[in-house]
């Protein structure tokens, strides 16, 4: 009640109130950016990393790889508006999961807030997440997995791994009360899919002929466009986390724009160096893998630390995939844990290094006086990988038992599953 | 009769349909074909990953001539498709029975 006399005094007197004061009820301004954010996000999944993973798959697959995008964000989409929102967001039951009373979206009406922005809005934004975090675990299986058996394992690992970890960081779980500073899903969102992907082609085994054939990309062509349309519906992942059209959002823009740029030329010059050539798959995942470092610390850090977290995540993305790979010799197809996975336990360490209070007052890092910081974003990066590797191990066994196995047969796998599943071609050249 | 089958890099086949126009051969089949010999193939490195491309993009000409143009048109295509570098192809020629052309049934020299 004061602080609306208040309001109505500086309406009154012509004073600019603060944005604080503001928060209060609805601020257009940020729920039109958030709205903006939300459909910038959505692209990233069936467009973005369509033909991100679409391009590096085999040409008789790259249809299959655009099904299993389509269909994962399809189904994070209906599942998150059914239970998925109020298992991340509804009222925090011990740390661990949200109640569930939001269950098909009860409870919740137009004039519902979430901060300044309806809670619609805030529920559709986080949306886009789940459906991208789970597409991002297919890069690790495809040419190889059974489509039905990647529909009861989408439905089961947005239900029981990705919404239990948004609530703990972002839900009002033990994560954020702990401190952990995640802005925009380097944990939640990187860390989950990477090692999710790393476990399930473990279990699911190599690809026929992997090491000794040949398995060319489709298209590079698509795949740099991928990770272009990736790059700016990131812009959207990031800045849009601030929830606010505000200064954080324009530094976490900033930052965002930086890595993903320092990551490419780190990624070019390093391979440029070791392999002797520019690639341009190089430079789209050098893109790609400075992304992913900088989401936990968008909101936090500044342009100098940016520099230093892209150029980090192109030399340990290249790294990962063309050496390490190599040495520990399993078949992450399309490399979502060596790129996904390993930039983003970079960049929530990063966070806990550079988090700078001058960005953000919620955040100081080791560089700023806390070192107390990093080592909670080791316990959150250690709790994360190890609840999501024993979660989704048990969701792969699940699934292989529901569905009757979890590989398509010889015979589909070596004619491509284009054909074999869907009854299509990508392309028809002559 | 002769037939003279030319191996030759895909992006010299304008070179080489100039050359032999010129010494007044009017017709020849191409195809698209792979292979490799001395010049082996090619590497490629995707994320680390280096495959070797064995076989390599070749166009194969056949052309059916006289017997006495034989020489002058292997020299000519010889002349045409070389590069100097490795990889510039070869040429073979056969003895050919016969030759019929469909619409008029003429046979032999009158039918290439």
């Amino acid at each position: 009640m004061k602080l609306k006399r208040l309001l109505a005094a500086a309406i009154l007197l012509g004073i600019p109130f603060s944005s604080a004061v503001a928060s209060e009820g609805l601020n257009s301004g940020d729920t039109a950016w958030v709205i903006v954010s939300t459909a910038l996000v959505m692209m990233m999944t069936p467009a973005g990393l369509a033909l991100f993973y679409g391009g590096l798959s085999r040409y008789k697959n790259l249809l299959n790889t655009f099904a299993m995008t389509f269909v994962a964000y399809c189904l994070a989409s209906v599942i998150w508006m059914m239970w998925g929102y109020t298992i991340a967001f509804g009222p925090d039951k011990a740390g661990i999961t949200g109640g569930l009373s939001h269950l098909f979206m009860a409870g919740i009406g137009v004039d519902s807030l979430s901060g300044s922005i309806p809670t619609y809005v805030f529920a559709l934004f986080q949306m886009t997440f789940a459906g991208i975090t789970v597409a991002l675990v297919l890069g690790s299986i495809v040419d190889r997995l059974k489509f039905s058996s990647w529909i009861v394992f989408t439905i089961l690992w947005v239900t029981f791994i990705y919404c239990p970890i948004a609530h703990w960081v972002w839900g009002g779980g033990w994560m954020g009360d702990m401190g952990a500073l995640d802005f925009a899903g380097g944990t939640v969102v990187h860390i989950n899919a990477g090692v999710a992907g790393l476990v399930l082609s473990l279990v699911l085994g190599k690809r026929i002929g992997y090491g000794k054939e040949a398995m060319f990309p489709s298209s590079i062509a698509l795949t740099a466009l991928g990770a272009a349309l990736l790059w700016f519906g990131w812009f959207g992942f990031n800045a849009g986390s601030q929830l606010a059209a505000d200064g954080v959002a324009g530094s976490a823009f900033l930052v965002t724009n930086t890595s993903a740029a320092v990551g490419a030329l780190a990624w070019m010059f390093a391979e440029w160096l070791v392999t002797k050539k520019p690639t341009v798959l190089g430079m789209a995942s050098g893109v790609v893998s400075g992304l992913v470092a900088i989401t936990p610390a968008a909101g936090f850090v500044n342009m100098p630390a940016a520099l230093l977290i892209g150029l980090g995540a192109g030399m340990l993305g290249f790294y990962s995939v063309a050496k390490l790979k190599q040495k520990l010799g399993y078949d992450d197809s399309l490399d979502a844990f060596g790129v996904h996975g390993m930039c983003g336990i970079w960049g929530a360490l990063a966070t806990g290094l550079f988090a700078n209070p001058a960005i953000n007052e919620a955040g100081r890092g080791l560089f700023y006086g806390n070192p107390k910081q990093l080592w909670i974003q080791i316990v959150s990066i250690l709790a994360t990988a190890i609840f999501t590797a024993v979660g989704t191990l048990i969701i792969t066994y699940l699934t292989k038992f529901l569905t009757g196995g979890l590989r398509v047969t010889e015979e589909n796998e070596i004619s491509g599953l284009d054909n074999s599943l869907h009854g299509e071609r990508a392309f028809e050249i002559q | 009769m002769k037939k003279i089958e030319a191996i030759i890099k895909p992006f010299k086949l304008d070179d080489v349909k100039e050359a032999l126009n010129e010494v007044g051969i009017q017709g020849m089949t191409i195809s698209e074909v792979k292979g490799y010999g001395r010049q082996k193939g090619h590497k490629e490195i995707y994320r680390g990953a280096e495959y070797v491309v064995d076989f390599i993009p070749k166009i194969k000409i056949e052309i059916v001539v006289d017997s006495d143009q034989t020489d002058q048109v292997v020299e000519k295509i010889r002349e045409a498709a070389n590069t100097g570098k490795i990889g510039d192809g070869k040429i073979f020629v056969y003895t050919v029975e016969q030759a019929v052309r469909v619409r008029t049934g003429e046979k032999g020299v009158d039918a290439i």
